[in-house]
């Protein structure tokens, strides 16, 4: 049983509108690229986009990188067991 | 009262010797991340099915994504990154005692979240006017990849929006704990946990936003 | 019911009530070992109506042919039968009572991590509960779809169902708020110098569980939402006809209720390694070993789930893997086994009834782990498949495994949480009852069901009459055990004698506290230097 008390640093206002910007700007590559056509490299692409952003809000909106690691090893953990579930759903269905 | 801030004071024990208030904000913080995770594998049983249906029936769901507005879809993204920014703005903002700064932002959040709803409720309104509702008629006329399409959308972009009125209310809870000096400079874990259930609430629309609105 | 056993220097935890009177100071408690007894009054009452129900089949299926009930009546039994016994029995079962009441003194600490949210998750067992038995009461009487809810006739029947997916829907979320206090309390409430391994294997075990409670049941959380979705509006996300597809209703359902069946026996097994290790008279073998082995178990059975859908339509390569991983996560259960088998082999014995039921535990669970062996191998599974030799075989790891750990786990900690001592004998005898009836009662099942005996059939061919009448007589012995059981505990409270702290020489720290505890557990939280295992007496 413990009191810290948040040793880590106050993420200054400039880095969080930097992390602003970011996101609005890969928003914008989310829109523009869906209107090419990449066939069924589609989804891909608008996941990988989606998947940097998410690691961008997760590492610095959310923390992650000035909080202790094993938070970020949990949310590892998770997104590996979910992941199996598409996973293993898809060996179902894909194969049938 | 903070459900989720552990405190271990017993109020059942009236002994004298009784220390009071171990605070423990990691373990708050821990507690947060950990209900996150159950709402990440709640969306992500949606997400599940959403992949399946869409791996078996890809025509029909571009089809169905081809009728949604693109452009409410891309605002509603781009407000739910400003609100995201501004809670994480809030938070520095109280570190910084900048109290007055940090009410002010978590009420543009809730502006930003009301932004949202509205968008939203225009965007399902217009469909209804359509039919397109399941029981409405041109739902019911829908071949059978499109209609899943349809639900897909309505469930995840409602149970979402659910979300974002929870998140709402506990950002405007948060922001009346500011107010009334019970979330300070040195004593903020409410606000930093209401922030990351902000947060996830934003994580998941920028998965569902491409997914759905943007299906080529 | 409780006694005041306060010693001159210690107050016992029933004794503070917190200004509260009467069952005030019961439902509006915070600490975790009411919490804990709150759930085992509950648990224990919500049991003997599912066994209620589980007497009642066997009377329909002591003879061919229709006794008393009609065939729709018959499918209600059983599924409220599982519902009850699944859902409000095994699932929260050891966690909630014994969890409760012992992880924190496991770890040296004076409560879990969210006092609040854990009596939280108490109402909403209660709520989730009083759901499910209303549908006893109202409209077209409980669902009829077997406890599995499969698609599409759940979404078509008119019994109750959306009753009873809503009191699932709302006991998973209190296993959920168990979990996630369990975890942190784990991680942030261990006293100091208690390093993880110098945790016992029991609070092991629980962490385990934990994140199972809290990665898997949103799944099925989702999944009956979904189910609501289709009862009332009409969907189609599981109807054919409409494009949906309701293999994947199953996908969903257990990739949740796999999972789900390694939160009833891990914590079991935490219970077993205790009493092992206590009454053989020596510390653990392997703790290392059972330790990681409860992770892997953990881990590895977020991915087994398509074995119970081997002959529901699944791709022929899906059908492989899983049979592939199902046979990999038996291997750290094996692990366990031969590691308590050698702690015994190693130890010099004291044969007291909480090791009767251990021992009873292993053999039983020995049998329902290798038949579960046999189903998951396909093309035996292929002829297995819904018969009741897979009714024997989850009884026996479930009822015969977490059932058996149960009842060692309150006649071991017993004295220890009520300061009182039970009669011996006659819990000896009531353990012995017990076994022979549960033998009995699913021993014929294995039989009847590899000649082919459909599970979940009102009726049968009249070749299968003998066992059936056979496991008839066997849940009447059974009963007669669990009353005898339950019977024995009640009586000690009548001309209560006082316990010892430490009747059996327990190695472990709750051994060291106050019999009953107080409220905060330690007089000072201690200091940590010794093994899990070197509490005890020398």
């Amino acid at each position: 049983m413990s009191t810290e008390n948040h040793s880590h640093h106050i993420v200054s206002f400039a880095t969080q509108l930097k992390v602003w910007i970011a996101l609005l700007l890969l928003t914008w590559v989310t829109v523009t690229v869906a209107y090419f056509n990449f066939g069924n490299m589609g989804i891909v692409v608008a996941l990988g986009v989606a998947l940097v952003k998410s690691t961008i809000v997760l590492t610095y909106f959310m923390h992650l990188k000035f909080d202790s690691k094993i938070l970020t090893a949990f949310l590892v953990l998770v997104i590996v067991i979910f992941g199996v579930f598409i996973g293993l759903t898809f060996f179902d269905y894909a194969l049938r | 009262m903070n459900i989720m801030s552990s405190s271990i004071s017993n109020s059942d024990t009236i002994a004298a010797h009784y220390v009071d208030e171990h605070r423990d904000d990691e373990a708050s913080k821990l507690g947060m991340w950990l209900f996150l995770f159950t709402e990440l594998i709640l969306f992500g049983g949606l997400f599940l099915v959403y992949s399946i249906y869409r791996m078996m029936n890809p025509e029909a769901f571009a089809a169905g994504s081809f009728h949604l507005n693109v452009s409410i879809g891309a605002i509603n993204t781009v407000v739910l990154i400003t609100s995201s920014a501004t809670v994480a703005l809030s938070i520095s903002a109280l570190q910084f005692k900048k109290k007055r700064l940090t009410i002010n932002l978590l009420l543009v959040t809730i502006l930003f979240a009301f932004i949202f709803m509205v968008n939203k409720y225009f965007e399902w309104g217009h469909k209804f006017e359509l039919g397109l509702f399941p029981g409405g008629d041109a739902f019911n006329a829908l071949e059978g990849g499109e209609r899943l399409f349809y639900v897909l959308y309505y469930f995840m972009t409602g149970l979402h929006g659910l979300h974002v009125i929870i998140g709402a209310a506990l950002i405007a809870w948060v922001a009346w704990e500011v107010k009334v000096g019970k979330q300070t400079h040195d004593n903020f874990a409410f606000l930093e946990n209401a922030g990351l259930y902000w947060h996830l609430v934003d994580l998941i629309w920028i998965f569902l936003f491409p997914l759905m609105y943007l299906i080529n | 019911m409780q006694e005041n056993h306060s010693t001159p220097s210690h107050v016992s935890f029933f004794e503070e009530t917190g200004g509260r009177k009467g069952i005030f100071k019961w439902i509006l408690t915070t600490d975790h070992k009411r919490i804990g007894l709150l759930y085992l009054y509950s648990i224990a009452t919500f049991f003997i109506v599912g066994a209620a129900l589980g007497v009642m089949m066997r009377l329909e299926l002591m003879y061919p042919g229709q006794q008393f009930v009609k065939p729709a009546t018959y499918n209600s039994l059983f599924t409220l039968h599982g519902v009850i016994m699944i859902f409000l029995f095994i699932i929260p079962g050891i966690p909630a009572v014994f969890g409760n009441i012992m992880l924190p003194i496991l770890i040296g600490a004076k409560d879990v991590a969210f006092p609040r949210v854990n009596l939280l998750s108490w109402y909403l067992y209660v709520i989730g509960a009083i759901f499910a038995l209303s549908t006893l009461v109202f409209g077209s009487g409980p669902a009829d779809t077997g406890w599995t809810f499969y698609a599409p006739y759940s979404v078509n029947t008119e019994t109750n169902v959306s009753m009873s997916v809503l009191a699932a829907f709302v006991l998973g979320f209190s296993s959920i708020l168990t979990g996630l206090n369990f975890i942190v309390t784990i991680h942030r409430m261990r006293a100091p110098g208690m390093s993880w391994f110098k945790m016992p294997l029991f609070a092991w075990s629980l962490y385990a569980t934990a994140w199972i409670q809290l990665l898997a049941t949103p799944v099925i959380g989702i999944t009956l939402l979904m189910i609501f979705a289709e009862r009332f509006l009409g969907v189609g996300l599981f109807d054919p006809s409409l494009g949906g597809d309701p293999i994947l209703y199953q996908h969903m359902f257990w990739i949740y209720s796999h999972p789900a069946v390694y939160v009833m026996v891990l914590p079991a097994m935490g219970v077993i390694s205790e009493i092992v290790s206590t009454f053989a008279q020596r510390k653990i073998y392997g703790y290392r070993a059972i330790a990681y082995s409860s992770l892997a178990i953990a881990f590895i059975g977020y991915f087994v789930w398509g074995h119970h859908m081997f002959t529901s339509g699944m791709s022929g390569p899906a059908r492989v893997i899983f049979s592939i991983l199902t046979f990999l996560v038996a291997i750290p259960s094996a692990v366990k086994v031969f590691n308590w088998l050698a702690t015994l082999y190693g130890g010099s014995i004291n044969l007291k009834v909480p090791l009767l039921y251990a021992l009873g535990f292993i053999f039983l669970f020995m049998i329902g782990g290798l038949t579960g062996l046999i189903l998951g191998a396909l093309a035996t599974d292929v002829h297995l498949h819904d018969t009741v030799f897979v009714v024997g075989h989850f009884h026996y790891v479930m009822f015969g495994g977490t059932g058996f750990a149960f009842m060692a786990a309150i006649h071991y900690w017993f004295p220890k949480i009520y300061g009182i001592n039970y009669n011996m004998r006659r819990a000896i005898s009531s353990f012995w009852v017990l076994f022979v009836g549960f033998n009995v009662m699913y021993f014929p099942m294995m039989v009847v069901g590899v000649m082919g005996m459909p599970r979940r059939y009102f009726d049968y061919l009249p070749e299968f009459h003998v066992p059936n009448f056979i496991a008839t007589i066997g849940s009447w012995i059974l009963s007669v055990g669990l009353i005898m059981m339950i019977g024995n505990l009640i009586v000690a409270f009548r001309k209560p004698k006082r316990a010892v702290d430490n009747p059996w020489n327990g190695r472990t720290l709750e051994w060291t506290v106050a019999t009953p505890p107080t409220l905060e557990n330690f007089d000072v939280i201690p200091t940590i230097t010794k093994g899990p295992y070197e509490y005890h007496e020398q």
